[in-house]
């Protein structure tokens, strides 16, 4: 058995009838909290006829509105937030469904919780305070690096922020800082090791050993590969912005097998995606997050259209937070493209913004090197101007630079003759993903 | 005096452009001069064929994104310098050449070169005024 830290015992051994009444206590401060504090759920509550003094129980979960990534959108910037300016202390923003992104505020009660989440995670993913995190997760509006950072200094270990990219500086950190703990997206593990196998640095030369890996999904093969590759256990934490960050979810070394949900923060639902009707214990639905320990913006049964599904057979590390198997797919059609996660209609509102070209598309996402690759075939306008080659490289780079403006991501854009991109039933099929990154 | 020229985008794909040309021979249109501007990916194909209008139909109907183009065409004689009598007097007018292709027939002992400038009107009167022979549309198609 792996040895292991519990960052707090009393919470994460907490018997699970206990566990439930604290979900309960705090499922009801944050259903009176919303409908205090935020007049877009006491639009939604009234809406849906639930008053606070109506949430007695966990059972009565199921009577609360849903909240899903549109209503972020359409209440953007902070119209779903429940707590003054003032209170806020921190914004993230990640990708919306088309234009505008999604903002996430944070008190300091928020930003405390989700440190002590990434804290336990830590613990659980088997690293002590004598590690050392070299934190390759970006930094700035996404989640990824600040969440990690504050994580690894409250749990105690020393931090290397090195951010995202610039490779041989990565590789440079770690031989000469000696990190024991790598934090990044997947891809980007395997990418580093593959570097360091073409420069000839054995794993045995470096002290990593473990990697803290999220923001994206990734396979059974890919943590085989990472594991031979860096001499690391590799290890798997989930979040989104939408209810803190990374370390909503982890999985601890001891099983290396489903991710533990920090029940008393968040209480996880597994629907299924079309009825919205619980799944049976076991089965795979849609992944539904209620935050109950939040204050800044707390969402109520939000939507993650992550498909997983509950293990539910108690672990054999002692923590009573029950698990969540590793994500198996989408129920909508978001990709997840270097960790940046990417809609269509994101892609569709830049065309449609633009002269010359017809609203079908193909998006081909695509790994090579261990690096996401985006390629969109867009069709010309049979009418377009066409008649200056300038005329066309123009449009194709308008296009490749709303893109990277909507996204955050470098594109290549192919023009494509009209009518040429396949349909199926009227509408063009819009996405080809050749990346294998579900199990 | 305009000549309508055809502009097509063709793909950087092989046989794309075997396609292209099967697809005119088959609808009985005649290419008289053809030239490709190429990129990393695509290609302009411009063209003169000897009926623009049917060209344009054919091409849309089997999804080829297709532009009309009205472009000069000028009688050069064929000896050294020929052409940079013609480019001598767009310069001295001030008339910028987007681009030029060259038509392989000759007539007498003229060669015909078609012209794109940012200025035609004023460049037709350049021509005319410098002695320069411009071709009707039905000139250049009669050199079949």
């Amino acid at each position: 058995m792996a040895s292991q830290t519990i960052y707090n015992p009393k919470i994460e051994l907490m018997p699970r009838d206990q566990l439930q009444l604290l979900q309960q206590y705090r499922l009801r401060n944050t259903v009176q909290h919303l409908y205090d504090h935020s007049p877009f759920y006491k639009k939604r509550l009234d809406e849906a006829g639930v008053a606070p003094e109506q949430i007695k129980t966990l059972d009565d979960l199921r009577r609360l509105p849903f909240t899903i990534k549109y209503d972020l959108r359409d209440n953007y910037p902070d119209g779903i937030f429940s707590a003054p300016t003032e209170q806020i202390v921190r914004y993230h923003v990640s990708s919306g469904t088309t234009g505008k992104p999604t903002v996430v505020g944070c008190t300091r009660h928020d930003l405390d919780m989700w440190s002590e989440c990434v804290a336990r995670s830590l613990g659980a993913a088997g690293c002590t305070q004598k590690d050392i995190a070299q934190i390759a997760y970006g930094y700035g509006l996404f989640t990824g690096g600040l969440g990690l950072h504050d994580g690894c200094e409250l749990f105690g270990m020393t931090v290397i922020p090195a951010s995202s990219g610039n490779t041989s500086r990565q590789l440079m950190l770690m031989q000469d800082l000696n990190p024991t703990v790598l934090c990044c997206t997947p891809s980007y593990a395997l990418y580093l090791g593959e570097a360091l196998q073409k420069q000839g640095i054995s794993p045995d030369e470096l002290s990593l050993r473990i990697g803290i890996f999220g923001a994206e999904p990734w396979t059974e093969e890919m943590r085989k590969r990472i594991e031979q590759l860096l001499g690391i256990d590799a290890m798997d934490i989930y979040g989104l912005s939408e209810t803190s960050g990374p370390g909503v979810a982890v999985e601890c070394i001891e099983a290396k097998h489903g991710l533990h949900f920090w029940e008393d923060n968040f209480i996880f639902e597994i629907l299924d995606p079309e009825t919205l009707e619980p799944m049976p214990d076991g089965e795979y639905g849609e992944l539904v997050i209620t935050t109950i320990n939040r204050t800044g913006m707390p969402t109520l049964r939000y939507r993650t259209r992550d498909i997983t599904r509950i293990i539910p057979e108690p672990c054999t590390c002692g923590r009573t937070h029950r698990r969540i198997d590793r994500l198996k797919g989408r129920s909508d059609d978001m990709l997840i493209i270097r960790g940046v996660n990417v809609f269509p209609s994101q892609i569709e509102s830049v065309l449609a913004g633009l002269k010359g070209i017809m609203p079908h598309y193909r998006i081909i996402v695509d790994r090579k090197n261990n690096l996401d690759t985006l390629d969109i075939e867009v069709e010309l306008a049979p009418d377009m101007p066409l008649d200056e080659v300038r005329t066309v490289e123009k449009l194709r780079s308008e296009i490749e630079k709303g893109i990277h403006a909507t996204l955050g991501l470098a594109a290549n854009v192919h023009l494509v003759q009209p009518n040429t991109i396949e349909r199926s039933e009227g509408k063009a099929k819009r996405v080809t993903d050749l990346r294998k990154v579900y199990d | 005096m305009f000549i309508r020229q055809i502009s097509v985008f063709i793909e950087n794909r092989k046989g794309r452009l075997a396609e292209f040309c099967r697809l005119l021979g088959e609808n009985g249109i005649d290419m008289v001069a053809v030239t490709i501007a190429d990129t990393t990916s695509f290609g302009i194909l411009r063209a003169i064929v000897d009926d623009t209008d049917k060209a344009v139909k054919v091409l849309r109907e089997a999804n080829y994104a297709v532009t009309v183009t009205e472009v000069l065409a000028v009688a050069i004689d064929d000896e050294p310098g020929g052409l940079a009598v013609a480019l001598e007097k767009l310069r001295d007018a001030g008339i910028s050449v987007e681009y030029l292709y060259s038509f392989v027939r000759h007539v007498g002992d003229q060669c015909v070169i078609l012209f794109r400038v940012d200025d035609p009107t004023h460049a037709i009167k350049v021509f005319n005024e410098g002695g320069v022979r411009l071709l009707s549309f039905d000139e250049v198609i009669s050199y079949r």
